[in-house]
């Protein structure tokens, strides 16, 4: 499924509120790498991103690199969401 | 099946490492160590220290505060996932230091959770081999580095708990244990060390995984978060203990915490600070007990005082 734009923006939205800073231009740079997130900032990311598009995402999904940028979460929502 | 948790007890060593001393080492200001941790000092054993002395120390503390001897134990189980040798491991020195020659001692080596493990087992076999002192004890400031994801961390320290099917004070009513070895990798000491930790994924699957257990220990003995008296968790860091509360829908005061004080020291944390509060003159009322550690091993015990 190709990149939703919309969905990006969303997620774009969430990492901000998470972090309390605005989420960087390039989708592909490491949330956590460039240190905007931390690991305590993880945990509710996931928890947003499910509330936000009611999905569960179980416990074998939670992998930290599936939740590293803007695109790779909006890849396993294009995966995983209904 | 009746067994009863009769007391705690616990041992740390003198030295005390405040974030002051680690920061310039580390390259981290000590604010900083505070803000990721919660942490503001640990305890750190001398070079001669070993795992089975701490060991032994908090046994006996353990066993003076729940009146009786040694050697009418019918089992020993010590946890530490930093024993000095690969085997055996702690477990025989610790019973050849309190004299016992022919009762059996069984090692856990699983770092962090494995207190929680030796209590549920002795839960288990209290009846048939009566009663069970449970040890864990943890000489972490050996396993790290320089590497400030870790270093500022781990402390070292030893606790200790009497099972009996004897009736005590706090009926042990439950409990579940779990392991996904897919994550075995995430948080590991080899032989040649240092410790590494992935910390992402390590808060990920612990902030999920110690609010599942609780909530499925104490869904099985239909008991709410709201009506527990206080939870004892494995003091991994301040930060997560904060988290748990609130996935549990309790206050932060419903955790016990002293990683201020001591650090993270593995399995030894959860019986540490059990003792600690079990000289607080505590409120009666269903208690948690919780962990989560290198495997990853995770689950939760629910006891009740009567």
């Amino acid at each position: 499924m190709p990149p939703d734009s919309t969905r990006r923006q969303r997620l774009r939205i969430l990492v901000q509120e998470v972090a309390g800073k605005p989420a960087p231009e390039d989708e592909q740079e490491s949330l956590f790498e460039s240190g905007l997130l931390d690991s305590f900032a993880l945990p509710d990311l996931v928890s947003a991103i499910e509330k936000e598009f009611t999905v569960k995402v179980p416990d074998s999904d939670l992998n930290p690199r599936k939740f590293d940028s803007i695109a790779r979460m909006d890849a396993y929502l294009a995966d995983h969401a209904g | 099946m009746s067994a009863y948790l009769h007391g705690f007890g616990a041992h740390v060593p003198e030295r005390v490492v405040a974030n002051a001393e680690l920061a310039g080492r580390l390259g981290r200001d000590a604010e900083w160590i505070e803000k990721v941790s919660g942490i503001l000092e640990r305890r750190w054993a001398a070079p001669e220290v070993t795992v089975a002395g701490m060991g032994v120390a908090a046994a006996e503390d353990c066993l003076r505060k729940a009146g009786i001897a040694a050697n009418t134990l019918g089992m020993l189980i010590v946890a530490s996932g930093s024993g000095a040798r690969g085997f055996p491991g702690p477990a025989a020195e610790v019973a050849a230091r309190l004299g016992l020659d022919s009762t059996p001692a069984i090692d856990l080596p699983i770092a962090s959770a494995g207190s929680l493990f030796g209590l549920a087992l002795a839960m288990r076999l209290a009846e048939t081999q009566g009663d069970i002192l449970v040890v864990a004890a943890e000489k972490m400031s050996a396993l790290i580095d320089n590497d400030p994801n870790t270093a500022i961390l781990f402390g070292d320290g030893a606790g200790a708990a009497l099972v009996s099917a004897r009736p005590g004070r706090w009926r042990m009513l439950d409990a579940v244990l779990h392991t996904d070895g897919q994550y075995r990798g995430d948080l590991a000491f080899d032989a040649t060390g240092p410790l590494r930790m992935n910390g992402l994924t390590v808060i990920l699957q612990a902030a999920r995984k110690i609010p599942s257990s609780i909530t499925e220990v104490l869904g099985r003995q239909n008991i709410s978060a709201q009506q527990v008296a206080i939870f004892l968790l494995h003091q991994a860091n301040l930060n997560l203990l904060t988290r748990v509360a609130k996935s549990l829908g309790v206050g932060p005061e419903k955790m016990f915490a002293n990683v201020q004080r001591y650090g993270n020291t593995s399995s030894a944390s959860m019986l540490i600070a059990a003792s600690e509060w079990s000289e607080t003159n505590p409120a009666p009322g269903p208690v948690v007990f919780s962990a989560f550690g290198a495997g990853f091993h995770w689950g939760a015990l629910v006891a009740s005082e009567g």
